[in-house]
């Protein structure tokens, strides 16, 4: 108990003291989690479109050649980036684009830190998104497909109105999973100079020698941060189902009845409305 | 224009090496109903879907008011936009109210204005009896109601003819008159349709061309007094004697 209450004027001391630091790197943290989730969103979708694009045996030879080079563009492109680690990726592109261009071209300054963690954070984000957003496609049953074709939509119109609304409903989940692995992993772009939540911690203890208590106040943070993401994210997926009832729009009497036969005992639609307006007095 | 509208010519179609359609011919002309009737896998829904060019056939030509669209290199879609079709599985998009299912193709497709879409999409949604629900979701709905808004969304893109793929067959027999009637409405309207039914009284009541189809090809045809009452081909017979009693 002892022990708690010291943690506990610990905690209140290093916030005290560091609050500022703290609450920039969770300030960093969160904008560059959900701009790399959001971005890497927008690359899994293009992926996952591009990867969808139908073609059949009738296709001209370059068409076909060319959707089979972006599939797989995209395969190898998901596999070195879901298939080796984050804080690697972050130092490959940090170093080598100085390398390949002896300095002409770098990540300079404080900008250059924040381009290269968002490029890194984005592009490993798209990879996992990729797949995703390809299942959520092919889970959509093709008659809408065929639904949308027949009224003259195209492939564009077609993917844009009807499927990846739907695709973006079922994929939510890993929408948000992606958010919280973000908000939790922009931590080892300390390894290129970013200055997000964990990083700060490194910064402070590196001062103090308070480890413990500034891991305890890391731990709260964080925390409250993916717990906020996760109840957001439901709030959202609730909204995207819509109301679970629906108002019916009754202009008048006859326009509700009209056309719903659904009586068995009226007979077949052949033998017409009959019983249909007499407003029932027929039958006693 | 009192040409046909539709022709179809020596359309043949193959999955691989089994052929499923071996020259087809024949017409529709402005207000033609014309039922297709015939036994589970002879070919009927391959026939409609070639027609709305959802299948490329293998050879042949489909011609739309002189021109043929089978072609290589034509664009189907805006013919599409032109020939309705009507599924047996509604394929209503299940993302939209049922409001929006009738007016996103009039918007994309034919470029109309939100609210010109929305009142063309009104007259019909009135038309089929489901003018109140235009605020509900497909899954709200029951099948008889989903065809109907299925129906209203074809209807809404003002074609020229429209393709029914066996309609009522994925309905439960209560639902089966609601959707037969708005179709019955349609043929006295003066629509052209094209209909794969199971429905024989339908066919032999609305119609006025009845296509036996068997094995891929066209077994006979004719008006449905003449071939209900008066089948040549011993098949027809085979087949219609099916229905007799039921
Ligand atoms: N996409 C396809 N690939 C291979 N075979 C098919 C395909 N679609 C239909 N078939 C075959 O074509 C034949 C006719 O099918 P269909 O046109 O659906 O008949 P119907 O509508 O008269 O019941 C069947 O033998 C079916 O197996
Ligand atoms: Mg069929």
């Amino acid at each position: 108990m002892d022990k708690l209450i010291q943690l506990g004027s610990d905690m209140a001391r290093l916030w005290a003291a560091h609050s500022p630091k703290y609450l920039l790197g969770v300030r960093n943290t969160l904008i560059l989690a959900i701009a790399a989730t959001v971005i890497g969103c927008l690359i899994g979708f293009l992926c996952g479109v591009l990867n969808t694009i139908p073609y059949t045996r009738q296709d001209p030879l370059p068409k076909r050649f060319a959707l089979k080079l972006v599939r797989v563009l995209v395969r190898a492109y998901v596999e070195v980036f879901r298939g080796t680690p984050m804080m690697l990726q972050a130092v490959f592109i940090y170093y080598g684009l100085p390398y390949f261009t002896d300095g002409a071209v770098a990540f300079k300054g404080i900008s250059g830190i924040w381009v290269a963690s968002l490029l890194v954070v984005s592009i490993n984000t798209g990879a996992y998104m990729a797949e995703s957003v390809r299942g959520g496609i092919i889970s959509i049953d093709p008659g809408q497909t065929e639904g949308a074709k027949a009224i003259g939509m195209n492939h564009v119109q077609t993917m844009t109105a009807v499927i990846l609304p739907q695709a973006l409903r079922n994929i939510m989940p890993q929408i948000g999973n992606n958010l919280i692995i973000n908000i939790k992993d922009t931590s080892v772009m300390f390894i290129i100079g970013f200055i997000e939540f964990f990083a700060q911690h490194r910064n402070i203890v590196g001062v103090n020698n308070m480890f413990f208590p500034s891991a305890s106040i890391e731990m709260i943070g964080y925390l409250t941060m993916t717990l906020t993401a996760s109840f957001l994210l439901r709030w959202a997926e609730k909204r995207m189902d819509g109301d679970a009832n629906f108002e019916l729009v009754q202009e008048d009497a006859l326009t509700l009845s009209a056309g719903t036969y659904s009586h068995p005992d009226r007979g077949t639609p052949f033998d017409e409305h009959s019983r249909e307006y007499t407003g029932g007095k027929g039958d006693n | 224009m009192t040409g046909p509208i539709l022709e179809v010519r020596h359309l043949s179609k193959s999955f691989g090496a089994n052929v499923v359609l071996r020259d087809i011919d024949f017409t529709v002309r402005p207000g033609d109903v014309t039922t297709i009737i015939g036994p589970s896998g002879s070919g009927k829904s391959t026939l409609l879907r070639c027609i709305n060019l959802l299948e490329t056939p293998t050879s042949g030509e489909v011609v739309f008011h002189g021109d043929n669209v089978a072609a290589r290199g034509v664009n189907p879609t805006v013919y599409r936009s032109k020939v309705g079709m009507v599924f047996q599985s509604f394929n209503l998009f299940n993302n939209m109210t049922v409001l929006d299912n009738c007016t996103v193709g009039q918007r994309k497709v034919l470029k109309r204005e939100a609210e010109a879409a929305r009142q063309n999409a009104m007259q019909y949604l009135e038309q089929v009896g489901m003018a109140p629900y235009i605020n509900a979701r497909p899954r709200q709905l029951s099948g008889g109601q989903k065809q109907r808004v299925a129906i209203a969304r074809a209807l809404a893109m003002d074609p020229e003819v429209l393709l029914f793929d066996e309609p009522t067959s994925a309905l439960d027999p209560e639902m089966v008159g609601e959707v037969l009637t708005v179709m019955q409405d349609l043929a006295r309207r003066g629509m052209t349709m094209l209909v794969v039914t199971h429905e024989m009284a339908f066919a032999r009541e609305v119609s006025n061309h009845v296509v036996f189809m068997a094995d891929g090809v066209i077994a006979e045809e004719g008006a449905p007094a003449q071939l209900f009452d008066a089948p040549q081909n011993p098949r027809t017979r085979e087949f219609l004697s099916r229905f007799r009693g039921a």
